[in-house]
């Protein structure tokens, strides 16, 4: 089957096979902040946004992707730079195997959620798992990074 | 993950019932099930073109397409409009926010899971599934049918007439449920459900002209905890799953009568 998907503003046309799912294909294409954590579609690493919405690209088929716009984090390096500084100064990148998953769902959360309460975020990132933090820097980055970006949007 | 040689993004139903008559082929939803299995899958049957991804109010019904995803209907303004937080509290520990973007309600209304939080949620409202080639059945029947190759197509839910109240209990917040629990009430009736005892939620119904009226009220629970089967599993006992039956069910009760701020 042919598809047409526009990954972080270009657009590819390519033959993929029924059964290939999407992080395979992103990766194929140099995606490689894509990653795969688990087989159970628990742990939210392969964090994509598709149309605009979050979703786990190991449990969506490419061909489901046909003529959508996929956005990873090589897509968004700007913001997640801004993101990670956040999680860096609160110690919530440690091994980092789960950052770009969680920096996606974030920044999803960001444009989705008005000023989120403290239980309206966790219930947000709940499908990212994190082995190393324990969560409370992440969660202490995510209020830091919401009320920067109130300001900034006051100034 | 499963295998599929073939990839058909149908036109119509027909030509989706006719593919589905053999074995080896299969409807797709949102595939977050069907990654978990190792099929060998011959055609893989895409729906996509349907336009079966929108939710629609009519004068008395909500027409739910099998393709709207879990999370579409958790943020639904016609959803909540009509039902309040009752889905949203229904779907809100099902994995995360990315899995509730992909999964389908056709796919989860199909596959009937004993652990559903879709089931139980459905089948205490007036819910009807519309499968391929005109039949309609009530969630309820639907529910205790054998597995066939039966097409979900739209689920109907009759607006107005019940308001419904949702709880669970996880044993961590984003694992299938140990125990979940619906009900609703229309002004005269009372329809109750458990489910993931871990088999499918069953409704039993009291009429119920003061639903104010706690004591009789919880007696229907202790009715329903006595003659209701309960199963163990690596989640829980059946002891403890009757046990906390009547927990949720006392809980879920508090939700439905009390107004905003006073459900202490
Ligand atoms: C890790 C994990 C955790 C989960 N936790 C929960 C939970 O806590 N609570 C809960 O309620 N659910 C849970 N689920 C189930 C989930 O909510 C969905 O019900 C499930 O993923 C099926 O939906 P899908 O769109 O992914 O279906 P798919 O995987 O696409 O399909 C599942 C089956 O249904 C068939 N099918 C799909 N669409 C149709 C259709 N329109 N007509 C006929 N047949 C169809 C497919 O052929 C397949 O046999 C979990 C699932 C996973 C993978
Ligand atoms: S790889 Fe774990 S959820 Fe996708
Ligand atoms: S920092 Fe190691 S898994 Fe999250």
């Amino acid at each position: 089957m042919i598809i047409t998907v526009k990954i972080n503003g270009k657009t590819y046309k390519d033959e993929v096979a029924p059964d290939t799912v999407l992080l395979d294909y992103l990766r194929s294409h140099g995606c490689y902040s894509v990653k795969r954590g688990c087989e159970t579609s628990n742990c939210g690493l392969c964090t994509v946004h598709m149309d605009s919405k979050p979703v786990l690209s190991c449990s969506v088929l490419a061909v489901r992707a046909d003529g959508q716009e996929i956005t990873t984090l090589e897509g968004l390096q700007k913001e997640a730079e801004e993101f990670g500084a956040f999680l860096a100064d609160e110690g919530g990148e440690q091994c980092g195997f789960c950052s770009p998953g969680f920096i996606m769902n974030v920044l999803a959360m960001v444009k989705e959620l008005k000023n989120p309460t403290d239980e309206e975020i966790k219930k947000y990132l709940e499908g990212n798992l994190c082995r190393c933090t324990g969560y409370q820097s992440q969660m202490r980055a995510v209020k830091k990074y919401l009320d920067f970006k109130q300001k900034e949007e006051q100034k | 993950m499963f295998k599929a040689q073939n990839y058909a993004k149908v036109t119509s139903l027909t030509e989706a019932l006719e593919l589905n008559k053999k074995r080896t082929n299969k409807v797709l939803g949102g595939g977050c099930w069907m990654k978990m299995g190792k099929k060998n899958i011959n055609t893989l049957i895409d729906l996509s073109g349907l336009g079966l991804d929108k939710i629609t109010e009519t004068d008395d019904e909500i027409i739910i397409g099998s393709l709207v995803t879990l999370r579409d209907i958790e943020t639904s303004p016609v959803i909540e409009k009509n039902f309040g937080n009752f889905f949203k509290d229904a779907f809100t520990h099902i994995v995360g926010v990315q899995f509730r973007n992909c999964a389908t309600i056709g796919g989860s209304v199909f596959s009937r899971f004993g652990f559903s939080d879709i089931v139980t949620s459905l089948i205490v409202l007036d819910t009807k599934i519309e499968l391929a080639g005109g039949e309609t059945v009530s969630m309820e029947e639907y529910s205790e049918r054998d597995y066939d190759n039966d097409i979900v197509v739209n689920i109907h839910i009759k607006k107005g007439g019940r308001k419904a109240a949702y709880e669970s209990f996880r044993n961590t917040q984003t694992d299938i449920p140990v125990l979940n629990c619906s009900l609703a009430y229309d002004g005269k009736k009372l329809y109750a459900a458990v489910g993931a005892r871990p088999m499918r939620g069953k409704v039993s119904t009291m009429d119920c002209p003061d639903v104010e009226n706690s004591e009789e009220v919880f007696k229907f629970f202790e009715k329903i905890q006595a003659e209701t089967e309960f199963g163990t599993n690596t989640r829980a006992s059946k002891e403890y799953r009757k046990h906390l039956s009547l927990v949720l069910l006392k809980r879920v009760y508090k939700k439905l009568v009390c107004k905003e701020g006073d459900a202490k």
